[in-house]
């Protein structure tokens, strides 16, 4: 069934049903990847996956859910009846109804859909950068993770008052990570990722590059002393930092007690005045961009944090119902519809005063800690307390030479974090999850060995 | 058997697919193929969340699946999908042959399956066992109240989520066998605040194959503990980071086993060449205190299983007795790939993913010492009452959170502290785990690897450990 009928086929099994309101989001994928090891061909990967997601409201106008993979008529019917049968403990306290945006059009954006190059070919191209960046440098010996994928999928939206929204698209994604061995020398691994939206589009010689620089820059490391730093964060580690606590822009978060936030923190002062950051699943480096959320509600840009200060939250239809405003473009289809930021865009404002130039990561010839790279998100992070404490990888600079630092934290506090940010370089760079330039803090911990 | 009788273009749960799943296989091997693996698998799961006072989602969900394997020489195709029709189970056949570009005419011989192995016969009735959507929800609101114990608790939360998994696992060397699979599992969180302090707490507990466990669940016990470990920790000041010993409480702090070492001795690690211990069997690998297992046979153990996703029962796997590595953790592609023989830990989260060799439930043996004992020989270091999640790194460095800790003077606990993490590589902890506990309990959680999340138990006694670097501020 393509998405057209499966709409119709819910539609007829819903009457049957004397359901009179209903939703759903579909999702339908093809996926394929390889993996290799050492010029051999390790595991070879292909699968289709459909997955529908069908709300039902009863007569007490309560919502009730439930998800399948079973699109077959039999599998529809049974679906609904138990959404209907959920529904009797829907929540009381807190109603769903359709985004009031279900319908708006769609800002338009150029869909990039490719053509499968199909097995054989990832095969081929994941080989060849497996050689290239063993040769790139004698410590390299293995690539132990390693993938090459390529997914084609359509995502549908659809309810019982005539929205129906679909798009359809094609993405693929590389990722090396390299490992070093010197003698008498810990083994050290670094890698790189790139997405594109299909595997030709892919930059493999920059991915294969990346991987092996950032790789070899750890060969030379040495523990770091535990004290208080200068930092640099890298765009990407910084745009995992705004990720992982973006529970301060988020009213599902605000509602549910988890955020640092309230419902009158908007205007509150987080950083400097040189900040701004906004949510922009549409940018046009987004790769994995959606025109519309969970909801069938179109995607948009919209600004979290606006000079240092919180401009807007990011909502579902009704989380922005009790903050009586409108959806933002952010849900996930749930029996508790979730709320997550889209893509991070990191900007310096107009306000940019109030910082230090002279901190550059490429010039500035003082003492700092370069975070690369921040790992073990799930387990370092407390976002409902602010707090962080995350193993990274990065470099010391200290004079005039840079070093790898061997295993170590970095700790603090989110709020700390963001009013002790002293520079924000010009240049901004784009990574898998947003975009951001350089940002330096002042002050943070780091645990170290020496 | 009249089930036997049954003739269809498409499996069917709870009857004999003999000849179906033999056509299947027939052909894999009849276009090249060294090996055929067919995982089909039938999910029927429902998940309640409560929060304060209300239930604020129910969520069932059902699907069904087959993920195909066929290997070549030491390569192997992996597809999945939902189509179950013959048509398409052939389907997904070619496409892994077409994969692998399987040209050559040797041709393994398939015997047809051995008889049925069937584990699901006792556990039919399960469904009809486990507790309604409204029971649960009555006893989750009831657990959150039990939070309710003061103003300072500012979030309630309860949970809990049932996984019925029918799974048919066939394969060309003629395994063939049907299991129905049931893991209950519910938690309870909190966030406690007070001015410019805050805290949380959070305790989890799980079962396998025993659909009774969740009405005998003591909420208010773990509503209790909840509550304590939030208070303890709400006024509590970031530790002071250094090097230090440390004790960890026995069962969740057996998560740092399970990441640190467990997972390098899984063959998978072996495969990429990532594990220090390789090239170590018979040799010592950790302190002469430390045995440690693995196993998925311990009764209604949330990583207990009756047979793992490739057809195999599980065994009992000591890995290091008193200090010397005696075992890896091995699968099918484990043992084709690096010689070390199966263990049955097979394991896949659902048939999206083809199976690997995974940890089940993993624990530290106990010792002879007491708790107090532990704590009385350290003059000043730090007591891990409960760790959060972790993570370790491509080259074996691991990081810990410290959910709940104190810190130990002169053999006694102190004051709480917050903010610590547990920093190290496995093989240079290992050795330095010097006293175990007489406590050993396990714990539940899940695991993430590979081929996707799946039910462990991690596990210990208390344990000491002469020296780590714990991170803070």
């Amino acid at each position: 069934m393509n998405s057209r009928e499966i709409t119709t086929q819910i539609s007829k099994a819903a009457d049957f049903l004397n359901l009179k309101k209903w939703d759903y989001g579909a999702s339908f994928s093809n996926d394929y990847s390889v993996q290799v090891d050492k010029g051999e061909a390790k595991q070879l990967k292909a699968s289709q996956k459909q997955i529908l997601t069908i709300r039902v409201w009863n007569q007490s106008n309560l919502v009730g859910i439930t998800t399948t993979s079973d699109i077959s008529e039999s599998g529809i019917k049974k679906a609904l009846k138990q959404a209907n049968i959920a529904s009797d403990f829907g929540n009381k306290n807190e109603s769903t109804e359709f985004s009031p945006l279900a319908k708006d059009p769609i800002k338009d954006k150029e869909v990039k859909k490719r053509n499968p190059v199909g097995i054989k070919k990832l095969l081929t191209l994941l080989r060849e950068a497996e050689v290239k960046l063993i040769e790139s440098h004698e410590s390299i010996k293995s690539v132990p993770y390693n993938g090459l994928s390529e997914s084609f999928f359509e995502r549908v939206y659809a309810n019982s008052e005539g929205a129906f929204r679909s798009y359809s698209k094609s993405q693929a994604a590389l990722y090396l990570y390299a490992r070093a061995e010197e003698k008498n020398k810990k083994p050290r691994s670094s890698g790189s990722v790139k997405l594109g939206y299909g595997a030709n589009d892919i930059d493999i010689e920059s991915c294969i590059k990346e991987a092996s620089n950032k790789t070899i820059s750890h060969l030379n490391y040495s523990s770091i002393k535990t004290d208080k730093y200068l930092i640099c964060f890298s765009p990407e580690s910084f745009l995992t930092i705004i990720n992982a606590f973006s529970s301060m822009f988020n009213a599902r978060s605000i509602i549910d007690g988890v955020s640092l936030s309230n419902k009158n923190s908007i205007g509150e002062k987080l950083s400097t005045e040189a900040l701004n950051i906004y949510d922009d699943g549409l940018h046009e480096k987004n790769i994995s961009s959606s025109p519309f959320d969970g909801e069938g509600t179109p995607t948009k840009r919209l600004c979290l944090i606006n000079k240092g200060r919180i401009e807007n939250f990011i909502h579902s239809e009704s989380t922005a119902r009790i903050f009586k405003t409108t959806p933002t473009g952010h849900a996930g289809l749930g029996s508790k519809v979730s709320v997550s930021p889209d893509w991070i865009v990191v900007e310096k404002s107009e306000e940019s005063f109030d910082l230090k130039t002279s901190l550059d990561h490429s010039t500035y010839d003082g003492e700092f800690v370069y975070i690369e790279e921040l790992n073990a998100i799930h387990a370092g992070v407390r976002a409902s307390q602010g707090s962080f404490s995350l193993p990274f990888d990065g470099w010391l600079y200290k004079n005039g030479k840079k070093i790898s630092i061997e295993s170590a934290t970095v700790a603090g506090d989110i709020k700390y974090l963001l009013k002790n940010i002293v520079n924000i370089e010009s240049s901004q760079e784009v990574t898998t999850s947003g975009i951001s330039p350089h940002i330096w803090v002042d002050e943070l911990s780091i645990t170290g060995d020496a | 058997m009249l089930s036997s009788q049954i003739k269809s273009n498409e499996i069917v749960f709870g009857s004999c697919n003999k000849d179906f799943l033999e056509e299947i296989i027939f052909y894999g091997i009849g276009l090249g193929a060294d090996f055929v693996e067919i995982f089909i698998e039938n999910t029927d799961n429902s998940s309640v969340l409560a929060e304060e006072d209300f239930i604020t989602s129910v969520s069932p969900s059902f699907g069904r699946g087959a993920g195909i394997r066929i290997f070549k020489g030491k390569k192997d195709g992996f597809v999945s999908t939902n189509d179950l029709t013959k048509h398409g189970l052939m389907r997904s056949v070619s496409q892994a042959i077409e994969m692998l570009d399987i040209t050559d005419n040797k041709r393994e011989v398939f015997n047809g399956l051995n008889e049925h192995r069937d584990y699901s016969l006792s556990k039919k009735k399960w469904i009809n066992e486990v507790p309604s959507i409204h029971e649960i929800s009555e006893k989750l609101l009831v657990s959150t109240k039990s939070l309710k114990k003061n103003n300072k608790i500012i979030t309630r939360k309860g949970s809990y989520s049932r996984n019925l998994q029918e799974v048919i696992i066939a394969s060309s060397d003629g395994t063939y066998v049907s299991d129905i699979r049931l893991h209950q599992t519910v938690g309870l969180n909190v966030i406690a605040s007070d001015a410019q302090y805050r805290s949380s707490g959070s305790r989890r507990f799980g079962s396998s194959g025993m659909p009774n466990e969740f009405r005998l669940w003591d909420h208010e016990k773990s509503a209790n503990d909840v509550f304590e470990s939030s208070m303890n920790m709400l006024y509590a000041d970031y530790v002071d980071a250094g090097q230090m010993p440390v004790v960890l409480a026995n069962k969740f702090g057996g998560v740092i086993f399970h990441e640190a070492c467990g997972h390098l001795l899984e063959t998978t690690q072996i495969e990429r060449g990532t594990t220090p211990f390789e090239n170590k069997l018979n040799e010592k690998i950790a302190h002469e205190s430390v045995t440690a297992i693995d196993e998925g046979i311990s009764e209604g153990s949330f990583g207990s299983l009756s047979v793992d996703d490739e057809g195999m029962e599980p065994e009992k796997s000591v890995l290091i007795e008193d200090g010397i590595l005696k075992k890896f953790i091995s699968d099918r592609a484990g043992e084709l790939r690096t010689g070390h023989k199966r263990t049955g830990s097979g394991r896949r989260q659902n048939y999206s993913f083809a199976a690997a060799s995974r940890m089940r439930n993993t624990y530290i043996a106990k010792g002879e010492h007491s708790k107090e004992d532990l704590i009385n020989s350290i003059s000043e270091g730090l007591y891990c009452k409960s760790m959060g999640g972790g993570s370790v790194g491509a080259t074996g460095q691991f990081n810990f959170a410290v959910e709940e800790g104190y810190l130990i003077k002169n053999g006694k606990l102190t004051s709480p502290v917050k903010g610590a993490t547990l920093i190290g590589e496995a093989k240079e902890v290992m050795p330095k785990i010097s006293m175990c506990g007489n406590d050993l309990e396990l714990a539940p959680g899940f695991c993430g690897s590979i081929s996707g999340s799946v039910n462990v138990t991690v596990g210990q006694p208390h344990i000491k450990v002469d020296s780590i670097t714990v991170g803070g501020r």
